[in-house]
């Protein structure tokens, strides 16, 4: 079974652009390059390397802890890295952070919407801050592709979990950024969300964003990624292609991949 | 200009949602009133001559402690759901954030002030509407929502944020609140407005100061 996963790799090797496959950094929609993160003493990046071509869709799993969410926070400029440096559509994260968040959308365990504003105006707000042209045509556009058209003028706070993770991916696609950064999406969402969720990562407007995922569930991941990374204790131990992997497989390795840290 | 903009936009998420729920506002407005209330019939000074003496003192007292109530709220709402993070994915230049939630306060706290005064000058029956206490009143609202606005930011992320507030505030605050009182007795007891002009020097020196200053600190107090 484990052969199915692909060659194995060493824990202790890092993903690099030889491993995964990618020469010639020109294309790249995302290139991290020794990212290191500390909380007070607690190590929790430890010299991330990854690269993701345009249109790439990759899939990050790791355990509690492992520095998922940290490293997606990274990318989304919402935290800084203590050392290396990353790019995100061309651009630093860290000097050009404001041409960074203009071009990705986040997507996270939390919606990022006002309770009391309703669908429409979450929307039409973060719409504004992003200077989106065309807003109003750009709102139904969503509103339509993820089944919220009926509920555009209910408050936020009087909807369900799934619902309100409808509007959330709304909320992150109203700018058509070409880079998405999902966050754990999935925590608490119906099999209905889900599949918008499949729509969002496929692009819910049609068109092709790089998308880099990160999850607890194997199976989701596997489903939406064009190539999967497991993160343990803050390291890059396995990337693989998509095309390679074998559910069970997968599964086997993980387990043995994260058994350190669990 | 661009900033300008999407600071406009976060006073209007921020008015629509106080105009959905009442909740600041009417916290705020209750508080004052309250305020106002008790200290009159605690010093027994309607009529009393010794009324411009602790009139002003009970004026900001109640403005103080309802503005407080009301920055409490501002950032709560924000951390709920994660807005605050949502906000800070935007393209938006921190400084604009801060000024966006800072106008909101300002806004709130001068509508619960324009309800409450009235209600001050019928309790201590004294004249309210003198534009040297009005400019008074809007130079000490203005350092208020400025400089609470960030510590209000700050507090947020603490385990005991209602608490921390007006512990880690009121000391930072306590130069414009003596200026103010200070020059609000002043124009009670009639005294010329000459006579105010240092006292509202050290309230718009500690305007400008403290806004430029919350204006470059945000960004670390949010990023951390």
């Amino acid at each position: 079974m484990l052969q199915a996963v692909g060659p194995s790799k060493s824990p202790a090797v890092e993903s690099t652009a030889t491993e995964t496959g990618i020469g010639d950094t020109a294309d790249l929609a995302v290139e991290v390059s020794g990212v290191t993160k500390d909380y007070g003493s607690h190590a929790v990046l430890k010299g991330i390397r990854l690269q993701v071509k345009a249109g790439e869709k990759v899939t990050i799993v790791g355990p509690n802890g492992a520095g998922k969410t940290t490293l997606l926070k990274i990318l989304a400029t919402i935290s800084r890295p203590l050392a290396g440096t990353a790019r995100v559509a061309g651009f630093d994260i860290t000097r050009e952070a404001v041409e960074v968040r203009r071009r990705i959308g986040v997507i996270s365990h939390q919606p990022y919407l006002y309770d009391d504003l309703t669908v429409e105006e979450n929307v039409k707000f973060y719409g504004k801050m992003y200077d989106v042209p065309d807003l109003e045509e750009r709102v139904r556009l969503l509103a339509g592709k993820l089944g919220l058209l009926h509920r555009l003028h209910d408050q936020v706070g009087t909807l369900s979990r799934g619902l309100q993770q409808r509007v959330s991916i709304a909320r992150a696609a109203v700018h058509d950024p070409p880079v998405m950064l999902l966050d754990e999406p999935d925590t608490g969402l119906d099999q209905q969300a889900a599949g918008m969720l499949r729509a969002v990562i496929e692009g819910v407007d049609g068109g092709r964003r790089t998308v880099i995922m990160t999850t607890h569930n194997l199976e989701l991941g596997l489903s939406v990624c064009d190539r999967i990374a497991v993160l343990v204790n803050g390291r890059i131990v396995h990337t693989e292609e998509r095309s390679s992997v074998v559910l069970e497989g997968f599964r086997e390795l993980y387990y043995r991949l994260t058994e350190v840290q669990r | 200009m661009d900033g300008v903009k999407k600071a406009l936009w976060i006073v209007w998420k921020d008015v629509v949602c106080e105009l959905r729920t009442k909740e600041t506002l009417s916290s705020m407005f209750v508080f004052a009133l309250l305020a106002i209330v008790i200290f009159n019939f605690a010093f027994q000074l309607r009529g009393d001559e010794r009324v411009g003496l602790i009139a002003p003192g009970v004026l900001w007292v109640a403005f103080t402690f309802a503005g407080v109530l009301g920055l409490n709220r501002s950032f709560i709402k924000e951390k709920d759901h994660g807005c605050l993070e949502g906000l800070m994915l935007c393209p938006v230049d921190r400084s604009a954030i801060y000024a966006g939630k800072a106008l909101g306060n300002l806004a709130f706290m001068l509508l619960m002030e324009a309800i409450a005064l009235p209600m001050f000058a019928v309790f201590f029956n004294l004249p309210v509407l003198m534009p040297s206490l009005l400019l008074v009143i809007l130079l000490g609202t203005v350092g208020f929502a400025g400089v609470g606005t960030l510590f209000s930011a700050i507090s947020v992320n603490t385990k005991a944020r209602e608490v921390m507030l007006p512990i880690l505030f009121f000391p930072v605050l306590i130069p414009i609140v003596i200026a103010a009182v200070k020059s609000t007795a002043q124009i009670f007891d009639g005294v010329s407005f000459d006579q105010s002009m240092p006292w509202i020097n050290l309230m718009l020196a500690f305007d400008v100061i403290f806004l430029v200053v919350s204006f470059l600190s945000f960004e670390y107090v949010v990023e951390g």
